[in-house]
């Protein structure tokens, strides 16, 4: 016996895989290019996507009975900017250095349309516990994709995952580049994120047929 | 109770709540996390004084690393020996001169009747010779730069640190890794006893940097506007400071 009953792990399970907010609808493809040249900023935007999503749609399914309709995209914008910028504090005051190299990305989460589309999509329509499910498993299928991009990013590009070096010293010539191998710069400049989803996207959509197409 | 949400009045009480709400609980956290906040820039002003005359974590060959926050406070005592401010001629020490804002100085130096305050850093170094870390600011091609630049009393560069707001990733942005930073130094201001300034020069035929008394340093390719408002920056800037390396020969 799960935790959740079958419906609601639809909402987590599904935006992993069938539904993926990046790989599928192809929705937040600027903040994933940009940020996940490291694994580590990778990670800390998606946590920090989750948290807005999550707290953004309980907060907007609590009030989606008493919002005026006619500004409900406004309220939804003003409910987003309000958790960004609590984000953007709380990173400035416990991990400085961390909200410098996101800089203007934590900002830009407010435009991250998975958000926005998750708010107005299901918030606006279902019940509380419902839409956090929903908004937590956005941000999971989310962060996901973060973090296989930044993880490829990183180990090609520097030789490092979280900055060790797990490949040897570079400049040393220790482990593998005793025999020869050499960093790919490129992988490190935002065309090759959009390289390495395009090819989770292929693989995913290779694996199962039914998401192609025609 | 069913709401008609649907009424003008409605939705102008609506946002106005909204905006109080909304408004109280952000004014609140800011001035909650503002020593920290504080505390953080602080620390970053000093982790980059002392990047300037040579004192960081670097291991690597490209590496920028600053002596850690937890540390920083520390060293920046040991290393900077004493803290002036510069102001129409006169010099004070001052403990506090790495705090002042070199962007509100510039904006109040406008007014003629305003001298405007100098910030200097002398710095010891291990072997005992003695580094001026001045401040410098200035205009890059979308947003501010700035940076600090360690000279010995000659106005030869011993060190330099650049950062910058909003410059272009690749190009501009590179003013802050160490091929374009470690370039400058040895580079000298004066050429005999005249302020030249250093200039960020295309043309120079020198991209290692060999030729330290030429006033040049490589420029970045595709980035003459940056590079021409750091020559700027520079010039300017150091300048100002000229009375007072004159005093120190």
């Amino acid at each position: 016996m799960g935790l959740l009953s079958k419906k609601d792990s639809k909402l987590i399970m599904d935006p992993l895989a069938d539904n993926n907010p990046i790989t599928i609808q192809v929705l937040g493809i600027c903040s994933a290019l940009a940020i996940t040249a490291q694994l580590k900023p990778s990670i800390v935007m998606a946590i920090s996507v989750m948290f807005v999503m999550g707290v953004g749609n309980v907060v907007i399914s609590l009030m989606r009975n008493i919002i005026p309709s006619k500004i409900r995209i406004i309220v939804q914008l003003v409910v987003v900017a309000t958790l960004v910028i609590i984000v953007d504090q709380v990173l400035k005051a416990f991990a400085y250095s961390l909200s410098k190299e996101l800089s203007v990305f934590i900002g830009l989460i407010i435009t991250n349309c998975i958000i926005m589309g998750r708010f107005e999509a299901f918030a606006l329509g279902n019940g509380v516990w419902r839409s956090f499910l929903d908004g937590i498993g956005n941000a999971l299928g989310y962060g996901v994709i973060l973090i296989i991009v930044g993880f490829f990013r990183e180990l090609l590009g520097s030789g490092t995952l979280f900055g060790f070096k797990v490949l040897g010293d570079p400049v040393e010539k220790t482990g593998l580049y005793a025999i020869g191998y050499e960093n790919n710069g490129f992988m490190v400049l935002p065309p090759m994120a959009l390289i390495v989803v395009g090819i989770i996207i292929w693989v995913q959509r290779s694996r199962n047929k039914d998401l192609i197409e025609d | 109770m069913a709401i008609n949400t649907d009424k003008n009045s409605y939705t102008v009480i609506f946002s106005i709540v909204m905006v109080v709400v909304v408004g109280a609980i952000l004014a609140g956290l800011a001035s909650g996390l503002k020593p920290m906040v504080k505390a953080n820039e602080r620390f970053e002003k000093q982790q980059n004084i002392l990047y300037a005359m040579g004192i960081n974590n670097n291991e690597g060959a490209n590496d920028v690393e600053f002596i850690p926050t937890e540390e920083v406070e520390a060293e920046f005592k040991k290393y900077i020996k004493q803290q002036y401010v510069f102001q129409g001629g006169e010099l004070k020490e001052n403990d506090e001169a790495y705090l002042i804002d070199i962007k509100k100085e510039e904006t109040k130096a406008k007014n003629d009747d305003y001298e405007r305050r100098l910030p200097i850093f002398v710095g010891e170094m291990e072997d005992g010779q003695e580094v001026h870390i001045v401040p410098v600011r200035g205009k890059g091609l979308w947003d501010a730069i700035w940076g600090f630049v360690a000279l010995d009393k000659s106005m030869t560069i011993q060190g330099v640190y650049f950062d910058h707001k909003g410059e272009t990733p690749g190009l501009g942005a590179e003013i802050k890794q160490r091929y374009f930073m470690d370039d400058f130094t040895g580079e000298e201001f004066l050429d005999g006893e005249v302020f030249k300034g250093i200039s960020v020069a295309k043309g120079n035929n020198d991209p290692k940097n060999l030729i330290k008394d030429d006033q040049e340093v490589d420029a970045l390719a595709g980035a003459t506007i940056t590079g021409d408002g750091l020559a700027v920056m520079l010039s300017k800037d150091i300048k100002m400071y000229m009375p007072y390396f004159k005093t120190l020969n």
